[in-house]
């Protein structure tokens, strides 16, 4: 049975291959090759109209060049624009680096699962994300923040290559008042580095669990940081129906239908980027599926 | 506003179907000659101005002690090399001559060929210098070498197709000739770029692009054996443009040295 | 319904009704030495008194004894090279003033009347109406066609070496997603209607009612087909077979075998790989959005941050035979093979699907 609830997620209008014209409002950069470009919507009403659930994504089109898929990051109650955290990699996200504030662009979505958001209502929740992992999961932090009595604990438990890779750190200080532990780590350390030094997972192996029954760990980062993250939680004895992951494959539809993304059964921008780990389990290991 | 990057096109051994190529351009040459300067192209003006250059394209293989000298000079004045056409990326149709007496050659066609000076082998430019891309086409592809140009100007990445020739005659409808009819063609071992002209008039593909990535050809080959195809043909058939592609080369010897034993 | 018979000589008349209802007739006809499908004015361009004969890796056309028009099986061509074409625009992309006009492309949908479509052939449509029109999203240009097209089955009367349509369940009688179905005979054709359509262009046709000895030709005609099937593909339990030896050694040995051409899957009536090409002038002020058939063959299909993920040929043929025979259930409710055997004949090294899956089940059993 799909566990990811897909029948009241949002869906873009009728025509999913046609993209919306949006503007870049804002930039921020966030570390070295990161930058956070927020979107504006040329036409108010496609504005008005536009709902993401927290691990959603868009496509993100510049013409001439191409698509890229590309998680929202942004605060999912916001409605003026939406926050997207790209690192510059390929030709679409190079493209988009150039352009400056006031940038035209094109967008399509949002496409793909969410977090279960319901199901951890009341429960203990663990967030665990490596290096560009963590803005899909940050609508998730503005919404556990927004509705923080809704559920039990809260840890983030987030690492990247370095100290000074870690994103959103101007954040930090709002997201503990909030009420959300913030455990950090960098994989190697640096000047001024007073945090853990080590991969993430190991953050898990640490982390004191109140009840391991009703933890529920959510992750995204790369497939081995997913993999031992997994095999620490299944070690706390956190049951696997609760372990959710957002996965990455080559997205170009987004809506199931050009093939390119399939990773197994599952076509990864439709069914996910959100999967509960128990679906994910029996093709995670198999190299090069 | 940065200065336009200046291009430079130099010719080594080949047939000069490549370089012209960019001048085919027509409508859009006027757009190429718009954001780059072209300051070296025997082809197309009398202009020659010395490196460094940013874009160099090199045509042509190496075949004579000169040229082997010349070309490390080109690199050492190229920002970015690239190689245009088979010669260039994989030694051409005149690497057939690595096969045979090139001594023999030169005294049956010159009468003092001690007035010639040429190396024994035609390589391709990769052989003697670092190449930052290759373009491959017998000729190039003139969609492909807008791409790539507007792809350097723009500082991307060139979008040139990464599939084999058999996608292209399915997408045109097509009728595989090997099926239908026989005819080896090297279609499924070949790197897309020409739209697949040739099965498409009912002859097999020659290879132009040179090898498509993590091709097979001994399985194929094996197959036409089966099917009754002399060896020979099937040599014949890999030693075309990009005869001397590893890939193509490695299975023309493999064929001829099972032959021999 | 009864079924109706319909002359040889007044098949004209049913390719002119449809003419006259507006569609563009696309039937069985030779060119480049095989029985393709291309549009058609006459009944003199269908593949009177020829046959097709197949095996792995080999196609000939080849004389009948009789003059038959459908004594065939399947070419080299499916239907969903109309249905879903393979070039197709998406959407087209403007430089304005002030950013981009982004536009869907308009576009006066082709109406299609297919003759001569298989039962196998009437499974793959009804595969693809599942992947395209039945999922969370719709695609388009699939629709734009689908709905308004005019199907002509044919029944097999008799079968390739390639075929296994049996093992599939999806012929080689026409049961259902038809207009019209006709099954061959000498002097006519048994005419079955399938739908109000059919039932509206039958009335405009000189039919009459068959004789008994008619019926029991007709019936005969079909059981040849039957008959002469001899290929068999195992589907029980095929999806968890093959999903549970996913580094069985036989996906290496096949590797080595496929060229990852990508044959198999242009000819797969049920494929739907695709990707998009940005199609633009030399400044990029037009932009054309432009869908083409792709495949899972492909080494950069599954790029992933630069890098492939199926980085050999074994990877992506094991991607291909898994998703066909088993992780097509869990996408869709059923198998996305229909047994037409196309990417047997039409492989250049002659790979064969059913013998590939038998080694693998062979060592589970």
């Amino acid at each position: 049975m799909n566990q990811t609830a897909s029948l009241d997620l949002p869906l873009p209008a009728c025509n999913p291959w046609l993209a919306h014209s949006v503007t870049i409002d804002r930039i921020t950069p966030e570390v070295a090759g990161v930058s956070t470009y927020h979107l504006r919507f040329v036409d108010p009403e496609a504005a008005r109209n536009y709902r993401f659930r927290p691990g959603q994504f868009n496509m993100l089109y510049l013409p001439g060049v191409g698509e890229s898929a590309i998680s929202l990051s942004a605060d999912p109650r916001g409605h003026v624009t939406w926050a997207h955290t790209v690192r510059t990699a390929g030709n679409v996200t190079q493209t988009l680096a150039k352009l400056g504030v006031g940038g035209s662009l094109g967008l399509r979505g949002p496409f793909g699962s969410c977090w279960p958001l319901d199901q951890a209502m009341g429960k203990d929740l663990i967030l665990v994300a490596g290096g560009i992992g963590l803005p899909p999961l940050r609508p998730v932090i503005y919404e556990i923040a927004a509705r923080r009595d809704e559920f039990a604990s809260v840890a983030v438990l987030y690492g990247a290559r370095t100290p000074d890779t870690l994103l959103y750190q101007a954040e930090y200080d709002a997201w503990r008042k909030a009420g959300i532990d913030l455990h950090l780590t960098a994989d190697m350390s640096g000047a001024g580095w007073n945090g853990a030094v080590g991969v993430v997972p190991l953050l898990l192996d640490r982390l004191p669990l109140a009840d391991a029954a009703r933890t529920q760990v959510w992750m995204c980062g790369p497939e081995v940081m997913l993999k031992y993250t997994v095999k620490s939680a299944l070690r706390r004895g956190i049951p696997a129906g609760n372990l959710w992951l957002s996965m990455e494959r080559n997205m170009q539809c987004a809506i199931g239908l050009c093939g390119h993304c399939q990773l197994g059964p599952e076509f990864v921008c439709r069914n996910g980027p959100v999967f509960p780990w128990n679906r994910m389990a029996p093709y995670l290991d198999v190299k090069g599926l | 506003m940065t200065a336009k990057p200046r291009l430079a096109v130099f010719k080594f051994a080949s047939c000069d179907g490549c370089q012209l190529s960019l001048l085919d351009c027509e409508d859009e040459l006027l757009a190429v000659a718009g954001a780059v300067e072209i300051v070296h192209f025997a082809e197309a003006t009398s202009r020659m101005e010395p490196g460094p250059y940013d874009i160099v394209l090199v045509e042509g293989s190496i075949t004579t002690p000169d040229d082997a000298a010349r070309i490390q000079d080109v690199r050492a004045n190229a920002r970015f090399l690239m190689t245009i056409g088979a010669c260039a990326t994989a030694g051409g149709i005149q690497s057939l001559r690595n096969w045979a007496d090139h001594q023999e050659f030169l005294q049956a066609v010159y009468a003092r060929p001690e007035y010639i000076s040429s190396l024994a082998t035609s390589t391709a430019i990769a052989d003697h210098v670092p190449v930052d891309f290759e373009l491959r086409g017998c000729p190039i592809s003139r969609q492909q070498l807008l791409e790539v140009l507007v792809a350097l100007i723009d500082g991307r990445k060139p979008q040139t197709p990464g599939h084999g020739v058999c996608l292209d005659c399915k997408r045109r409808g097509s009728v595989c000739i090997t099926v239908a009819r026989g005819v080896p063609c090297m279609g499924p071992l070949t790197q897309s770029g020409c739209g697949a002209i040739c099965p498409a008039f009912d002859r097999g593909c020659y290879g132009c692009f040179g090898p498509a990535p993590q091709v097979q050809p001994r399985s194929l080959t094996g197959h036409l054996l089966e099917q009754g195809a002399p060896p020979r043909q099937l040599v014949q058939l890999l030693r075309n443009f990009n005869g001397f592609a590893p890939e193509f080369r490695g299975e023309s010897e493999r064929l001829i040295s099972q032959q021999e034993t | 319904m009864p079924p109706w018979f319909l002359e040889k000589a007044c098949l004209q008349d049913l390719l002119e009704r449809l003419r006259d209802r507006g569609y563009a007739v696309i039937g069985p006809t030779i060119s480049q030495e095989a029985i393709c499908y291309d549009e058609i004015h006459t009944i003199d361009e269908l593949p009177r008194g020829w046959t097709d004969v197949q095996q792995a890796g080999r196609y000939r056309l080849q004389r009948r004894a009789d003059e038959s028009l459908f004594g065939y099986v399947v070419g080299p061509h499916s239907w969903k090279r109309y249905l879903f074409p393979p070039q197709a625009t998406l959407m087209t992309a403007d430089r304005t003033d002030g950013g981009w006009s982004m536009q869907a492309p308009v576009e006066v949908p082709p109406r299609y009347a297919f003759l001569g479509v298989r039962a196998c052939e009437l499974a793959a449509i009804r595969i693809q109406d599942k992947v395209f029109l039945e999922g969370p999203y719709v695609d388009l240009v699939y629709q734009a066609r689908r709905e308004r097209c005019f199907v002509v089955a044919v029944n097999c009367t008799q079968a390739a070496s390639t075929c296994f349509c049996t093992s599939m369940n999806t012929g080689p009688r026409c049961q259902a997603g038809f207009d019209l179905a006709l099954t061959e005979l000498p002097t006519g054709f048994l005419v079955e209607c399938g739908s109000d359509a059919g039932s509206e262009l039958l009335a405009s046709l000189p039919v009459r009612e068959p004789s008994a000895e008619e019926l029991t030709a007709a019936e005969s005609a079909r059981e040849q087909a039957v008959h002469q099937i001899q290929r068999l593909m195992d589907t029980t339990n095929i999806r968890e077979d093959l999903l549970t030896n996913l580094n069985h050694p036989r996906w290496q040995e096949a590797g080595e075998r496929c060229l990852s051409c990508t044959n198999c899957t242009m000819v797969c009536p049920t494929c739907f790989c695709s990707s998009v090409n940005e199609v633009a002038d030399l400044g990029a002020d037009h932009v054309r959005r432009e869908r083409v058939w792709d495949s899972c063959f492909n080494l950069d299909f599954s790029t992933m941050n630069g890098t492939p993920v199926r980085n050999n040929v074994a990877s992506r043929y094991r991607q291909w035979l898994t998703h066909k025979l088993a992780s097509w259930h869990d996408q869709f409710g059923s198998s996305g093979c229909v047994g037409c055997g196309r990417c047997i004949t039409w492989c250049p090294v002659g790979i064969d699907l059913t013998e590939e899956v038998a080694a693998i089940r062979g060592d589970v059993r």
